[in-house]
């Protein structure tokens, strides 16, 4: 079973860490389809966060079509997210070195890099969205 | 969903000065309510107006449905854990719960008894000798097993350490789930609401600033930076909290429902802390002028 825990310096809202703990759990394989998720009651006691906080990760969830809710019973998971994206990810960290090899050449520090990588990633996600 | 607190127009004023004026708010029932604001800004008298320790001079406020202690049916519906968590100090644990017993009619003796257990506490002792989270502690309990529609705590948690505050808040959230408990807390401790509550009504010098659900709160204020500009000129529906400025840049924290589109700001999404802050620390003046009360609604 997943145990939750909380960031508060991650930026995300307590319900948006719940969702991503459960998807990173399921691209990685920890939770697999009929894995039952910890109830609301037992979540809110053991982190002493609002019930409705992990009602509404829970709902997220199933609303993407991870877990289902069986009433009186639980909250399972319904499908996972480690899917055949993994076999790309060798060459795309491959491509990812080699840039970061460029950019040190360029004279970039590491707090240059990251600042770039986080403004373009934001850049093309911005870009999605609209 | 019902409100299970609603307040128009609502003031308290203690000879020439007012602790709280022009109080709106409409709290939907099922949440659990944070309420934070700087020291004197009128927390307390609010709280004491909900449970009907205080009685209101202008406006009106109705809590789950009736008159604050308009009668006993309204006295059982809500339970008010008073700052510092008060018990008596020469009763026992057990006095106290047998007290709670006679006092109210809705009274869960198995949730009283079966929590002292889990708790450890010694039923004979005196309340007097019990630490700070344990009395604490005992005073939760007292206002769970009361059995209540909503609980109001004032500052619950702030005289314990750390560990006491995380049980409590463990407890609290415990009952919530358990009992269907709307909550309302007043806190200085933002993370502790962060996690806790999904509803906040910020509180400044006796006006409430701004009151919603958490996430949209947090979703509708944005930091923008960008080279200096004269805050007017932004488009309607921008409402501007905190603005600050250098010679050559300009640093706005806006409200809006919708995205921000102009490409001369950067646009950075904030903290629940960040929002708190900002309208703790934006000039009085502002305040007076604007509407008292914004209700961010979706």
């Amino acid at each position: 079973m997943i145990e939750f825990h909380l960031n508060s310096r991650s930026g995300l809202s307590p319900y948006q860490q719940l969702v991503q703990q459960v998807r990173h759990a399921l691209r990685l394989g920890l939770l697999e389809e009929g894995d039952r998720l910890p109830t609301v009651k037992d979540v809110a006691k053991q982190m002493a966060v609002n019930p409705n906080t992990v009602l509404k990760a829970y709902r997220e969830l199933e609303h993407d079509g991870l877990v289902a809710a069986r009433p009186g019973v639980g909250t399972f998971v319904t499908r996972t997210l480690a899917d055949g994206t993994l076999a790309a990810h060798g060459p795309l960290r491959k491509d990812l070195q080699r840039w970061l090899t460029k950019a040190r050449l360029a004279g970039l520090d590491d707090e240059s890099i990251e600042a770039l990588f986080t403004s373009t990633f934001r850049d093309a996600a911005g870009e999605d969205v609209a | 969903m019902s409100a299970v607190l609603r307040a128009q127009g609502l003031g308290k004023r203690y000879k020439q000065r007012w602790a709280l004026q022009n109080c709106d708010l409409d709290v939907p029932a099922g949440r659990v309510v944070g309420l934070v604001g700087p020291n004197g800004a009128g927390k307390s008298t609010l709280l004491k107006l909900a449970s009907g320790m205080l009685t209101p001079t202008a406006g009106t406020i109705e809590v789950c449905g009736g008159r604050p202690a308009a009668g006993v049916e309204q006295l059982a519906k809500v339970g008010f854990v008073a700052q510092d968590t008060p018990t008596y100090s020469g009763l026992s644990v057990a006095d106290h719960l047998d007290f709670g017993k006679r006092l109210n009619p809705n009274w869960d003796d198995a949730v009283a008894r079966d929590r002292i257990r889990r708790l450890g506490l010694d039923p004979e002792q005196r309340a007097g000798r019990l630490s700070g989270g344990q009395r604490a502690q005992l005073a939760l309990t007292l206002g769970i097993a009361k059995r209540p529609e909503l609980l109001i705590l004032d500052e619950p948690v702030a005289a314990l350490d750390p560990l006491a505050r995380r049980e409590f808040m463990q407890d609290l959230m415990e009952a919530v789930a358990e009992h269907e408990l709307s909550v309302v807390l007043s806190s200085h401790l933002v993370s502790d609401v962060e996690r806790t509550c999904d509803y906040l009504i910020v509180l400044v010098d006796s006006r409430v600033q701004v009151a919603g659900d958490i996430d949209d709160l947090v979703a509708c204020h944005h930091r923008l930076t960008g080279p200096r500009r004269d805050p007017d000129t932004l488009p309607a529906g921008q409402h501007v909290i905190t603005a600050s400025h250098t010679d050559r840049q300009t640093t706005l924290l806006v409200r809006t429902g919708t995205a921000v589109h102009d490409p001369s700001w950067t646009v950075s999404p904030l903290g629940l802390e960040d929002v708190v802050l900002a309208y703790m620390t934006r000039p009085a003046d502002a305040v007076r002028d604007t509407r008292p009360a914004l209700e961010v609604l979706r």
